[in-house]
Parts: structure tokens; C-alpha cells; sequence
């Protein structure tokens, strides 16, 4: 037990460091970073769209050469202001920043092992990433500006930079970027997997894991399965671009000039890049859900209802997310049987995502709730994925799409299942595990305040969203002014950006409260939340090791909240079980 | 000096809230309680919070459905439309129903069962009687969606096209052209290779199929008669979008793809429905370049008599393309 002696630098510890909780603090700091960039470009769009080709003082935040002369908004860069939002948010903050930091922080802690089953990978994993994000940010100050073509970047738009300025050395670079943040959640998820199959403690069967271990598991296993599809993807994509291959390109005159390209098909492109895209949504949510598990049954003080139903609804989710894909391609014109296949696979996620929303009523049903900030923000989410999870019966279903495909319907829909539901779950995350991560207690009062002006300012930008899309307005539009029939919608996008805004400067306080309490917060004690899980069982100061002596023996699940015949309203997992104590 | 104003105000924001925090904080210190520790009154407040979200929320809802209904299409204008509007009508009436019974039985439960020192949880961990209802019911409400929702689309797919007349939508970065099949209702062969001069198509005018084509800017189309818009693209994926009519096809580089319906109201009556500004139009819904946001062309349903004067009025491309 002497590995936790070794002595550390400054270099060690903060920069180059293996311990899994600093991996997952740098994460959590990059992904936080990366949210403010991200935020901030919707932000300025969403000025944008409520004065369409207005200068506004947002604007002086821009890199030069974005606006008009007349000092509004360039429309190529409004574009390329949609394109890094949607890639900074799905794949920096919602993959990398709320797996990496979860999943590096609390696998080794909740299954009871002392560090990931390669620290240095990990520590690999986070400077990739760290790598990709700095040639991401270094695309924006481009000459011809960074991937301007949509996140789903299509060919043969991101092929061509005659098609879009975007595309020359922007989506290069978007490229490269994407490749290495793809090697580094690769050696993450891996490194995830074989812990929680490996490592954990004596005692801890994968019946009595915690559900956001489950989560993070079945997570990994999405990205390890679907990611390399990307890799793959986005590499013909640069062979497109750099050596004069077809595979997406054929028949194309662009600026006048015929192509050589013949032969290859923009469809094969999205057909791999979905492959992904689709898991990815999961990969998105699913340590969203995982969280907000574990914080809904700590704070309710009850046992999370039908743990097994949970989880069987988790891997039934995560099975079916791998054969929905084409429902994001209904009007690409592939045979419409196809279609058919596509709208009953994704329909039946409806199933497993309802069982968990009544499972997680029925937590809350007779609980004893605690509304520390953590508990507000998962029933956040819980409210974000019925909202959002309903619309998905319209979009899931060919016809239906037929009418909505690609308009704001959409926007609305995946902003509150995947953004608002994961967002939400982060926050509950940092929220509950602040203690654990800094030993401090974060301010309670600004919790609240930021979890309430949140909560009211989303529902206000993306509800209305819905209406957009039902009078037919499509998505990435500079503006909807050059429509007559959309000249009615201009209220709307006013109200949407009075609240996206509003939104944006309630993050302030979060920051706020982040930094301060780091800093200047209350110190905590080892278990503030009278939680279960084993995290809760180490000290309150940081070790590498994780536990000063021996580690912790198993004996029961995560969820013995508020059992019959016992002493307190929670049972840790390392306490031996009563005589003639069941297991739940 | 408006930076530094904003710069000073954001540091003043800043050591305004420290000051709250700490105030908050010294006074914890002298009732000796840990201030991050959640009290039953922030259990109180936040419940009360979540049981006035409720009318607050739903009233917000249903405000946002009153108020820019008249903002929304209007129904279909076209045959297979009808029957997707209808489907849609039933799916959004169901996820109407689920939304407005679950969000606030869960904000409900929040405010109902929010804590108090000394109130014990109730320990129930599962009833595999109630997860089987709520797994079995959920399921036979999306076999009936599923199978309503099939057929709709088999049958907008399948159409009847046997005496739909052909045109073909082409699409480049940033407007679209539309070729009429002409009399033998055929489109003359195309290749990307012959788009040069005036011929922006690059049809081939050797074929004999060509020589009748006409090319246009707008779109007439005769009312209740069946159309196969046939979609090309030039440079990069465009897709049109015609709202109006429920439809929408992904126009691809290198790829030919199509949509068939029959249009069932006229312009004109739509004007004297929708307003005089009432115009059929096409839009492009997949990002395709800077001005995406603006790529549209006209449609126009007429009597069968006035499109037949129309279409008599325009040249063929014989014509046009060999003019000098």
C-alpha cells in the first residue's frame, strides 16, 4: 500500500498527472472552457437571427474578418458559427467533457479500485483531447475561417472550398482535430472498460454496481464500437479533399469547373458518419441518465426503482441506438422500404425510454426529496427527456418527417432530449461531486438561482423552437427574412434570443460559484450527502490511491436508502449486512 | 470608455456577489450551521417552486398553441399530404396527452413528497406488476403508431404516377431551374459534362427526348393532377422543400432522386384562404452555402386550362438553346 507515498510534482500532479480524479478535473475544466466558447457562438447567432444583418457589440468578440462592411454579420460565418457550436457542444462538452470527467472520476472511485487500469493511456486519452481542442480553437483564426458546413459536415460541401470558404483549410484542420479527439476517447473508453470489468472490489458484482457505473459502461462500449466508423469516415473524407479520391464526390461543376470525380456517393458519407452520429446521442445521454440516477435515489432517500429495469432498459437502448440510423436520412432518397425499417426500429426506443421515466417517478414517489442543486437539476433532466423524448415520435416517424426534416422542429427536439437532458445531468454531476473532487461545498443560494434562471430561460429558447419548425422554417438559415411566409416569425426569434441571453448570463453565476467555491467554499465532510457509494468512503483529502489502507469490501448494492430495521436513512455499500438482513 | 464601464461593472457584479456569499457564510458561522446543508425551508421553497412551475409551464405551453397557431402551415395542399397531416394530427394529440399527465405528476411528486427532518422514504425497490404495465401499455400504443405511421408513408411513397407529367428540379449553389418533359412527357438524357453556354442543364441534345423539354424559373402546376418532380443537383446536397405540399427529397451530386403528389388547391384559392401575399414556394433545407438562407423558387397551381396556356407560352428547348 505504499504507491500513494510516491512523491509528486507540480508537474505530476497538475499537468502530466495519471491519477484518474486530476484526468477528470482537467476534462471537467476543458469541457467547461469549451462550453463558454460554444455558448457564446450561439449567443452571438441567436442576435444575429433576432436582427437579421445588424451590427451588434457581441460581434466585437469575433476573430476579424466575420462581418460585413456595414458591420453585420458575414453570412458564411454565421455558418461557421452553427457548425462550431454544434461540434464544440456534442462532441467537446456533452462527449468529452461530461464522459471524460464522469467516467474518469467515478469509475475507479464507485467500483472501488485505485486508479484506471492504465493510468498512463488515461493520461494519453486527456492529451489528445487536449491536443484536438487546441487545433479546433486554432481553425477559428484561419484566414478563410474554420468548418463552415453544418457539424455533420456533408460532402460534397466539406469537400469543396470553392463551395464555402469553410471548407479549405478550416475543415482541414476540423478534420485533424476530430481525428485525434477520436484516438483519445478511444484510449479513454477502452481504459473504461477493462476497469469496470477488471478491477472492481471484492464483493462488487456487476449486480451491485451503481447505475452510473452501468451507464458508463455501456457508454464506452457505444463509443469503442462507433467512433473508429467515424475515424474511418472523416479519413476517406480527407482523401476526398487531399489525393483526388471519389468516394463521396461524383458529377459536380463547381465555380464553372467540371470535376473528375465520378463514381462516389454523398449518401455512403452520411450512412457511415450516422453510424456514429446515432450512438453518439447515447453516448451524449446515457451518463446523463446515469447521474441523475444515482443523485435522484441519494436525494429522494429511497432505493432507485426497478434497478434491473434500468439497467435491461440501458443496454436495450444502447442495442437499438446501433440500427436507427437511417432515420436521420428519410429524404436522402433511399428506397423508402428502407424508411419503413428505419421508423419502426426508431419507434420502439420510445419503450425503454418510458420505462425509465416511470421508474424514475416512482423513485420520487413517497420519497423524503432534498432539494440540494444536484436534485433540481436532475429533475431538470428528467422533465427535459420527456419534453424532448416526445417530439421524437413525430421525427422518428418517415411520413411525419417528411414535414418537419431539417427545420427547427428538429432544432428544438435535440436541444431539450440530448442538450438540455445532458447539460442538466452535468450540473447535477458537478454539483454532487464537488465535495469529492475539491473537498468544498459549493454555494447552495447561487445553485439554486442558476439551476431556476436555467431552467425557465431553455424552455424558453427551445419550446418555442417547435412552433418555427411547424410553420415550416428551416434550420441554419442567416435569416428567414427572404420568405415572405416566415415574416410572422419574427417575434418568435426575438423571444428565443431574449431568453438564450438571459440563459447565458445565469452561467455566469455557476462559474462563479465554481471558481469561488474551489477557492474560498465551505470544507465538506467525507460524506456530505449521506450517500451510499463507495467514493464517499475515502478521504476527504485527495490521494493518489484513492484509500489510505486496505480497499473497501462489498457487501450490498448502492441503493439501501431508507431501509426497514436499519440505524440510519442510508446503508454504505462496504457495510457488512445485518444478521438475518436480506439483500434488498 | 464603454469597455472599461463594462469592464467595471462586470468586476463590481463580481465583488458583489463574493460579498453576498461571504455575508451568507459569517452568518452561518454564528448559528453554527453548515450553510450548504439543505434546510427544510429550501425544501419548502423548492417544492413550492416545482408545484408553480406547473401552471406556470403548462400556461406558458398552452399560450405558445394559442397564440401562434395562426402562424403554422395551413393543411396540406396535396393529396398524400391530407393523410400525413392527419397522422400528424393523432401523434401530436398522444404526445399532447403523455406531456400534459407526466410533467406534472413530476413536478408534482416533487413538491408532494419534498423533505422534512424526521419523514421516513418509503423503501420500494420494485413491483414487477407495475413495471410489466408500464412496459406492455407504452407498447401497444407505438405497435398501433408504428403500423398507422407505415402505412401512411407507404402510400405518400407509392403514389399512382402512372399519367403524372415529369419535371425535373434542378438545383446549384443558390437558385433552382425546372425542365418540363414536354410533349412526350420524357426527359431528355443529361450529364454534367455538357452544362456549358446557355445550356445550364447540360442536357444532351442529341437525344430526341431533349428537343421538346422546356426549361423555366417558376413552376406551374394543374390542379389535381398527379407530378413526378425529378431532383439533380450540380455541386453540392440541396434539398427541396416544398411545405405547402408536404413534401421533401434530398437533391444529390451524381444521384437522381424524386417525389410524386398531386397538388389539390389552387394558388388562387390559397390567397383567398392564407391572404393575398399567399405564394406556393420552394426552399432549400440543406445547408448548402452562403446564401442557403435565401434559395427559393416559385410554385404556381392553376386550372388545367390556365397551365395549358402557360406551358404554350413558353419555348421549348430546341428553340432556346439553338437561337443564336
Amino acid at each position: 500500500m505504499s504507491d500513494h507515498h510516491h512523491k509528486e510534482t507540480f508537474i505530476t500532479k497538475y499537468i502530466f498527472s495519471t491519477d484518474h480524479k486530476m484526468i477528470a478535473k482537467q476534462f471537467l475544466l476543458t469541457g467547461m472552457f469549451m462550453a463558454i466558447i460554444g455558448m457564446l457562438m450561439s449567443a452571438i447567432f441567436r442576435v444575429q437571427l433576432a436582427n437579421p444583418g445588424e451590427y451588434s457589440v457581441l460581434y466585437e468578440l469575433l476573430p476579424g474578418g466575420w462581418l460585413n462592411e456595414d458591420g453585420g454579420l458575414n453570412p458564411d460565418k454565421y455558418l461557421a458559427l452553427v457548425t462550431m457550436h454544434g461540434t464544440i457542444l456534442v462532441f467537446w462538452v456533452l462527449t468529452a467533457g461530461l464522459s471524460g470527467t464522469f467516467a474518469n472520476f467515478l469509475i475507479p472511485l464507485q467500483i472501488g479500485a485505485r486508479d484506471m487500469a492504465s493510468g498512463f493511456i488515461n493520461m494519453l486519452s486527456y492529451w489528445f483531447f487536449f491536443i484536438a481542442t487546441v487545433v479546433l480553437l486554432s481553425s477559428l483564426f484561419v484566414e478563410s475561417g474554420p468548418a463552415s458546413g453544418g457539424w455533420t459536415i456533408y460532402p460534397p460541401l466539406s469537400a469543396l472550398p470553392q463551395a464555402i470558404p469553410g471548407s479549405g483549410t478550416g475543415m482541414t484542420l476540423w478534420l485533424y482535430s476530430i481525428t485525434l479527439f477520436v484516438v483519445g476517447s478511444l484510449l479513454g473508453g477502452l481504459n473504461y472498460i477493462v476497469t469496470i470489468l477488471n478491477l472492481r472490489t471484492k464483493g462488487m458484482s456487476m449486480q451491485r454496481l451503481p447505475l452510473t457505473i452501468w451507464a458508463l459502461l455501456i457508454t464506452a462500449i457505444l463509443g469503442v464500437l462507433s467512433f473508429p466508423v467515424l475515424l474511418s469516415c472523416g479519413l476517406l473524407l480527407l482523401f476526398d479533399r487531399s489525393f483526388g479520391t471519389s468516394f463521396y464526390l461524383s458529377d459536380i461543376i463547381i465555380n464553372g469547373e467540371a470535376l473528375h470525380n465520378v463514381g462516389g456517393s454523398p449518401i455512403l458519407f452520411e450512412h457511415l458518419f450516422w453510424f456514429l452520429g446515432h450512438p453518439e446521442v447515447y453516448i451524449i445521454l446515457l451518463p446523463a441518465l446515469g447521474i441523475v440516477s444515482e443523485v435522484i435515489a441519494v436525494n429522494s432517500r429511497k432505493p432507485i426503482f426497478g434497478y434491473k429495469a434500468m439497467v435491461g432498459a440501458l443496454l436495450l437502448i444502447a442495442f437499438l441506438s446501433f440500427i436507427v440510423w437511417g432515420h436521420h436520412m428519410f429524404m436522402t432518397g433511399m428506397n423508402p422500404f428502407l424508411g419503413s425499417v428505419f421508423t419502426f426500429t426508431t419507434l420502439l426506443i420510445a419503450i425503454p425510454s418510458a420505462v425509465k421515466v416511470f421508474n424514475y417517478l416512482a423513485t420520487l414517489w413517497r420519497a423524503n426529496i432534498r432539494f440540494t442543486p444536484a436534485m433540481l437539476f436532475a429533475i431538470g433532466t428528467v422533465s427535459a427527456f420527456i419534453t424532448g423524448g416526445l417530439t421524437g415520435l413525430i421525427l422518428g416517424d418517415s411520413a411525419l418527417d417528411i414535414n418537419v426534416h431539417d427545420t427547427y422542429f428538429v432544432v428544438g427536439h435535440f436541444h431539450i432530449v440530448m442538450g438540455l437532458s445532458a447539460i442538466y445531468g452535468m450540473f447535477a454531476g458537478v454539483y454532487h461531486w464537488f465535495p469529492k473532487m475539491y473537498g468544498k461545498m459549493m454555494n447552495k443560494t447561487l445553485g439554486y438561482v442558476h439551476f431556476w434562471g436555467t431552467f425557465i430561460c431553455a424552455y424558453g429558447v427551445f419550446f418555442p423552437m417547435h412552433f418555427l419548425g411547424l410553420a415550416g422554417l428551416p434550420r441554419r438559415y442567416y435569416t428567414n427574412s427572404s420568405f415572405p411566409m416566415f415574416d410572422g416569425l419574427a417575434d418568435i426569434n426575438e423571444i428565443i434570443t431574449f431568453f438564450a441571453l438571459a440563459g447565458a448570463i445565469v452561467q455566469a453565476i455557476f462559474i462563479f460559484n465554481f471558481i469561488y467555491s474551489i477557492f474560498k467554499g465551505t470544507k465538506t465532510t467525507a460524506n456530505p450527502w449521506k450517500s451510499n457509494t463507495l467514493e464517499w468512503t475515502t478521504p476527504v483529502e485527495r490521494i493518489h490511491g484513492n484509500w489510505p489502507g486496505e480497499l473497501p469490501v462489498v457487501t450490498r448494492w448502492a441503493y439501501d436508502y431508507s431501509k426497514p430495521g436499519m440505524d440510519e436513512d442510508f446503508v454504505m455499500q462496504n457495510v457488512p449486512l445485518k444478521e438475518g438482513e436480506e439483500e434488498h | 470608455m464603454t469597455n472599461l464601464l463594462i469592464a467595471l461593472v462586470v468586476i463590481l457584479a463580481i465583488a458583489a456577489l463574493v460579498q453576498l456569499v461571504r455575508v451568507n457564510e459569517l452568518l452561518s458561522e454564528i448559528t453554527n450551521e453548515d450553510t450548504n446543508a439543505v434546510t427544510d425551508d429550501d425544501n419548502n421553497k423548492n417544492g413550492i417552486f416545482f408545484l408553480l412551475t406547473i401552471p406556470l409551464f403548462l400556461g406558458f405551453v398552452v399560450w405558445q398553441m394559442v397564440t401562434w397557431d395562426h402562424l403554422l402551415l395551413p393543411p396540406a395542399s396535396s393529396l398524400h399530404g391530407a393523410e400525413i397531416d392527419s397522422l400528424m394530427k393523432v401523434s401530436m394529440t398522444l404526445i399532447l396527452i403523455v406531456f400534459f399527465a407526466l410533467t406534472p405528476m413530476l413536478f408534482f411528486f416533487a413538491y408532494k413528497y419534498r423533505g422534512k427532518k424526521g419523514n421516513t422514504a418509503y423503501f420500494f425497490s420494485h413491483n414487477n406488476k407495475l413495471e410489466v404495465v408500464w412496459t406492455v401499455v407504452p407498447t401497444i400504443i407505438l405497435t398501433a403508431l408504428i403500423i398507422f405511421g407505415l402505412r401512411t408513408w407507404d402510400r405518400a411513397m407509392n403514389p399512382d404516377l402512372s399519367q403524372a407529367s415529369i419535371i425535373e428540379v434542378y438545383s446549384k449553389q443558390f437558385d433552382w431551374t425546372a425542365r418540363y418533359a414536354g410533349d412526350d412527357n420524357i426527359l431528355g438524357q443529361s450529364s454534367y459534362l455538357l452544362v456549358k453556354g446557355k445550356n445550364t442543364l447540360g442536357v444532351d441534345m442529341l437525344d430526341e427526348q431533349s428537343s421538346d423539354d422546356i426549361v423555366t424559373r417558376e413552376v406551374h402546376l394543374p390542379v389535381n393532377k398527379p407530378v413526378l418532380l425529378k431532383f439533380r443537383s450540380r455541386d453540392v446536397i440541396h434539398s427541396a422543400f416544398l411545405p405547402h405540399f408536404r413534401v421533401q427529397m434530398n437533391c444529390v451530386p451524381g444521384l437522381s432522386t424524386q417525389f410524386g403528389f398531386t397538388p389539390t388547391k389552387t394558388t388562387e384559392e390559397m390567397k383567398s384562404q392564407e391572404g393575398e401575399d399567399f405564394e406556393y414556394v420552394l426552399l432549400c433545407n440543406k445547408i448548402c452555402g452562403a446564401a442557403h438562407f435565401n434559395m427559393q423558387m416559385k410554385f404556381i397551381v392553376e386550372s388545367e386550362e390556365d397551365y395549358n396556356k402557360w406551358i404554350a407560352s413558353q419555348k421549348s428547348l430546341e428553340t432556346t438553346l439553338t437561337l443564336k
